[in-house]
Order: structure tokens, then sequence, then C-alpha cells
């Protein structure tokens, strides 16, 4: 299963909802306001790095390249383009988008 | 002329995924137009608006960041940023533009717009304000 996120984790419950109800060895792809769920040193970031440990987490390298925050981005997130994007839904049973 | 009004904007969102952050920057300038004592705020994923180093390239959408500089030519000044927001997100100051204004009554010497705030000084310049207007 590939899940995607697009809304900011600190707006709302969204990327937490995603990394509760999805399961070990599925991939999760933040996109849009989503990346900012992909930077390091915040106040969720200790959540998503834990998902990392049985989770792939990969983000949207135009939507982090447009928020200025590709320096911040944890290490262990493969960024992507939208051709990757497209492999990724491709390569996946279904998408679940958390919108 | 007309009584001058401290008007205080306050940005609460990301840009780019919305259009509130364009919307509100739009409308400031337009405002500013008014020669009003005009105040801008940035808190939660506002603080995101200002964090310097964006390209848009690859979204397709055009990076309004470098708008931000023109504020102070407006005489847009006073810009707030609550520093709890910008610690939930790892951010510090030297994450956001470098937003400046010029000084006529010192020789146009370059001034700092940007101003990191706790909570508390925040709410006390949103009740300060007599005109608020949310994006």
């Amino acid at each position: 299963m590939l899940h995607t996120v697009n809304k900011s984790p600190f707006g709302n419950d969204t990327l937490n909802s995603c990394l509760r109800m999805s399961t070990d060895g599925c991939a999760i792809l933040l996109i849009e306001d989503g990346v900012y769920g992909a930077t390091d040193g915040t106040s969720i970031s200790d959540q998503v790095k834990e998902a990392m440990k049985t989770k792939s987490v990969y983000a949207l390298k135009p939507d982090v390249d447009a928020r200025g925050i590709s320096t911040k981005v944890i290490d262990g997130i493969e960024l992507i383009d939208y051709a990757g994007f497209v492999t990724l839904v491709a390569d996946q049973k279904a998408t679940q988008s958390w919108l | 002329m007309a009584q001058i009004k401290k008007f205080l904007y306050v940005n609460r969102k990301a840009p780019y995924g919305t259009i509130y952050a364009w919307e509100s920057l739009e409308v400031v300038l337009i405002g500013a137009a008014f020669d009003q004592d005009v105040m801008l705020a940035f808190v939660d994923d506002g603080v995101y608006q200002i964090v310097k180093g964006a390209d848009t390239k690859g979204i397709e959408m055009k990076n309004f960041s470098p708008t931000y500089s023109a504020l102070g030519d407006y005489d847009v000044k006073k810009i707030y940023v609550e520093k709890e927001s910008l610690e939930k997100r790892g951010l510090t100051v030297d994450d956001l533009l470098d937003l400046k204004w010029e000084d006529e009554d010192d020789d146009w010497a370059e001034r700092d717009s940007i101003h990191i705030v706790s909570s508390a000084e925040m709410a006390a310049i949103m009740d300060d304000a007599e005109v608020v207007l949310s994006f």
C-alpha cells in the first residue's frame, strides 16, 4: 500500500493518523504541505524517524524545493520527482490519500 | 485625512499548499497604499511563508518569496514572528528571509523588519490592533 499525505503535520492529525494506521513495509509519500513532515528537529520528527524503521518514507522533491526546506530533510527520507511518484503508484497494489 | 488605524494581518498557513499566503501578501501590499499603521504576524504554519531558499520551478508556481522583500519599500516594517511556532518546526531566525526597511530619519540606515516575539508578546500585539485581517 502507498499512503500519500498532503497536509502539514502541525495543522492537524493527518500525518499522525497515517503513521498510526499504516502497516510495516508500506510506502509513505509526503507531498504538497505534507513535506514539512519530512523536516528534522521538529516536534514530530522523532515519530517520523520511528516509522522509518519499518516503513519507507519518501518526499516529493519539487514540493520540498518550493518550500526552501531541502537542507532540513531527515536523513534516510528519499526525495523523488514526479516520475518517481508515478513509479511508486504503479508498483503498489493501491494508494490511500490522507486528505 | 482619515484617521490612521493599527492594522494587523495574521498569517497562519503554509505557502503554496493553499492560496492563503499569496492572497494575504497581495492584500497587505494593496492596503499599504492607504497609509495605515500596518503590522504582520506570522504564527503556526504561517512562519513557513518567510523561510528563505524557496525554489518553485519544480511545481510550476510563482515564487513569491522575493515579494516579501518589497514590504519595506511600502513602509511595512513591523513583522512579528512567534518564537514558539519556529521552535516547534525546528526553525530559527537564520532560516528566515532577511527583511529590511530603510530609516529616512537616520540617513536611510537599514533596519531589521522581522522581530521574534514570545507568545505573550504576540498576545499583546494582537490585543493592541484595531483592525485584524486573518489568513
